[in-house]
């Protein structure tokens, strides 16, 4: 049961195959047995297994909510979760108990999901590893398949297995392996500059990020107002869909949200793909492009053409700047939303009692990690009055060149655009940690950022294995507020690419079982 | 033959594509391997926006990101000691450490890159929902009532209040060790 899609699950339920309460259960135990992924921070038994009480209940009614009616989620921890701990993955936040939800999550629960616990994520979403919370890593459950340890035997390493275990990406890392791992149907994630695509593309699951404005920021903890939108990861393209289709909508707490009727998120099957335009943005075949995500690329792009599809090479002439554009703009609105945490309201507190500025500065530094300190004195120097109009005006013009790039683009008649998610496919810790969190944030955000500062919808599709047995994927990102549109054609390409399920059973244990049955019925056809 | 490259130096490079990324190029090649990324980005500057459409040898996979390729390591302005402090009082966050400095030094590098481009008549994007009116809610109150449930998250209240030490005196950072604050 844990193989199969939200969708077909939800129909079990209604059917009676299976209960929300025993499905909470089988959530949980593997949740157990996963522990090492080290994917969630905060597990909330208790209270998923009241909701699941609670979901039964209107089962035997006839009563159930809907798609999501007793649906195991997990939600990454810079979301408030009333009466859970919501940490950041932060020193400052560490005990932090909120007292009202985040209207996503509210959305999720109105709807009956199953609040399974919060994942672990880089400290403050400022990461593209999931490496720098205070609660440790978060180890990509790939690094157990079969599939990839299959390939590594090849190899004469004598290694100790664990010791090469490979990152999730992130920062939104906690939810990717929770959603890979099979330990929930769907999880949340926050997206500034990729932070929900970048770990879907390495740990082989959908990762969308819905236009600016779309979805309610309310209760999202703020990195950056202007581009942070809540971030959907499923194991299928119609499971984001549907989530998205409860989560989208105005919210009057957030008056960023726009107040379109919502439409439908429901998805057409796609079969002729011959109107459709796909552009190929040139800038974006960068020599850190690894040569295997390249041909994966270019691979797609073929497919697209044989099936009649008109396939065009397009220009983005900003790509190479919107890097450093997002630097600023990202380390500016960082040092403003992290003025928030001084001790004094909620969160971490220091013991020196000496003066305001003296508590609220000892905190800070006892609260914060370096990655956080530093993005805070960037931003602050970049917004420095005699900085001002050279760093962050500038950042600001630059942002409204990328945004223009992307507008002509899709005014010359592209309906989407194809690009890598990332450079390559997942690296073991031991590497990744060599350069610092900057670097590799730069690195690993680089064709994922635009999007954020553009405000448009974007989509990470698992397409195939590495030749080292890993996820690689590929990104869609669509016109503003075509989040339907790009879905329709990200389920077309992933029912074309049939991307492999992860093989977990030598690590399950005795979950196997729960697969055996799974593996032969799961399907990608809706 | 060393040659030194210097901010400047990239900075005319990037002014004049064509002569300025072969240039570069020799100048990056004999750069000793380390920090990878400045360099990477410095190439992808130089490259953009008319040099594209070449094929570019791209790496072999796997291993993906890692270190080494070339360094640019001068190419970084130092951060005066006075800015320094202002920011540490700014920002109410202590660099801590040279390295610290050192990394925004590199970061302020990282962001003169955007001089390069031409932004004239170029208004400034403060939102990508510009073009809509911002919603405001009608002035009523519906919700709050709440001041027990928010007393409770913060670790000094005295009845309603929050509790805060006197706001009079101002720390001195000390860089090295952070371990005493000096008033």
């Amino acid at each position: 049961m844990l193989g199969r899609t939200l969708r077909e699950v939800s129909v079990a339920l209604k059917q009676g195959q299976i209960t929300p309460t025993e499905l909470c259960q089988e959530c949980l135990s593997l949740i157990k047995k996963t522990k090492f992924l080290n994917a969630y921070i905060t597990v909330s038994e208790e209270v998923a297994l009241k909701q699941a009480e609670e979901s039964e209940e209107r089962y035997k009614k006839g009563h159930s909510l809907g798609e999501l009616d007793g649906i195991p989620v997990a939600v990454k921890d810079n979301f408030s979760t009333t009466g859970i701990k919501t940490t950041c993955a932060s020193n400052m936040l560490k005990g932090y108990v909120p007292p009202y939800n985040a209207t996503v999550v509210q959305k999720l629960l109105d709807q009956g999901a199953l609040l399974m616990g919060k994942t672990n994520l880089d400290e403050f979403a400022m990461g593209s590893g999931s490496t720098d919370g205070v609660f440790g890593p978060v180890k990509n459950p790939w690094s157990y398949s079969k599939q990839y340890r299959e390939k590594k035997k090849q190899k004469p390493h004598g290694e100790n297995e664990d010791t090469n275990w490979l990152i999730t990406g992130g920062s939104s890392g906690g939810s990717a392996a929770a959603v890979s791992a099979f330990t929930c149907f769907a999880a949340l994630g926050s997206d500034t500059g990729g932070s929900t695509r970048n770990p879907a593309a390495l740990c082989g699951v959908v990762g969308l990020k819905p236009t600016y404005g779309l979805v309610s920021r309310h209760g999202l903890i703020p990195l950056v107002n202007s581009m942070d939108v809540p971030g959907i990861l499923t194991r299928c393209v119609d499971d984001a869909a549907t989530v998205l289709g409860v989560l989208a909508g105005h919210d009057c707490k957030d008056s960023t949200t726009v107040q379109d009727p919502v439409k439908s998120f429901i998805l057409p099957s796609l079969t002729d793909v011959s109107k459709l335009c796909i552009g190929i943005p040139k800038e974006y075949l960068v020599p850190e492009l690894s040569s295997e995500v390249q041909s994966l690329w270019s691979k797609a792009a073929k497919l697209f053409e044989s099936e009649g599809a008109k396939v065009i090479e397009v220009s983005l002439p900003h790509t190479s700047y919107s890097i450093v554009c997002y630097h600023v703009l990202c380390t500016s609105e960082v040092a403003s939303n992290m003025a928030r945490f001084d001790g004094l309201e909620y969160g971490h507190r220091c013991d020196i009692n000496v003066s305001t500025e003296a508590m609220y500065a000892a905190t800070r530094r006892e609260g914060f990690n370096d990655v956080v300190r530093g993005r805070i004195l960037s931003g602050n120097f970049f917004l420095l009055k005699e900085n001002y109009e050279n760093y962050f005006i500038k950042a600001q013009k630059v942002r409204r060149l990328i945004a223009n790039d992307f507008v002509n683009v899709f005014n010359s008649g592209v309906d989407v655009l194809l690009t890598p998610t990332t450079l390559s496919e997942a690296v073991p810790y031991v590497e990744f940690i060599k350069e610092d969190n900057r670097t590799r944030s730069a690195q690993g955000d680089i064709f994922t950022q635009a999007v954020n500062m553009a405000g448009l919808p974007a989509v990470s599709v698992p397409m195939a294995l590495s030749n080292q047995g890993l996820p690689i994927g590929l990104q869609f990102i669509g016109r503003a507020f075509c989040d339907q549109q790009l879905l329709t054609v990200a389920k077309w390409f992933e029912k074309q690419v049939q991307f492999p399920i992860i093989q977990l059973q030598e690590i399950m244990g005795d979950c196997s079982s729960v697969f055996e049955n799974d593996l032969a019925s799961v399907s990608l056809k809706q | 033959m060393s040659v030194q490259p210097s901010p400047t130096l990239f900075m005319a490079a990037a002014a004049a594509p064509s002569d300025g990324v072969i240039l570069a190029r020799r100048l990056l090649r004999l750069r000793s391997p380390r920090g990878g990324m400045w360099a990477r980005a410095a190439r992808r500057v130089l490259r953009a926006p008319g040099g594209g459409g070449r094929g570019f040898a791209s790496k072999a996979g796997g291993g993906g990101v890692s270190a080494g390729g070339e360094a640019a390591p001068q190419e970084r302005g130092r951060v005066p000691g006075d800015v320094i402090e202002h920011l540490e009082r700014l920002a109410l966050v202590d660099f801590g450490s040279r390295e610290a400095v050192a990394r925004l030094e590199k970061a302020v590098a990282f962001a003169d890159r955007l001089r390069a481009v031409d932004t004239d008549g170029v208004q400034p994007m403060e939102s990508v929902l510009e073009d809509r009116c911002l919603y405001l809610r009608p002035d009523n109150v519906v919700e709050g009532n709440c001041a027990e449930e928010l007393l409770q998250n913060a670790h000094r209240v005295m009845e309603e209040y929050f509790v805060a030490p006197p706001g009079t005196r101002f720390p001195k950072f000390n860089k090295l060790s952070h371990s005493k604050l000096k008033i």
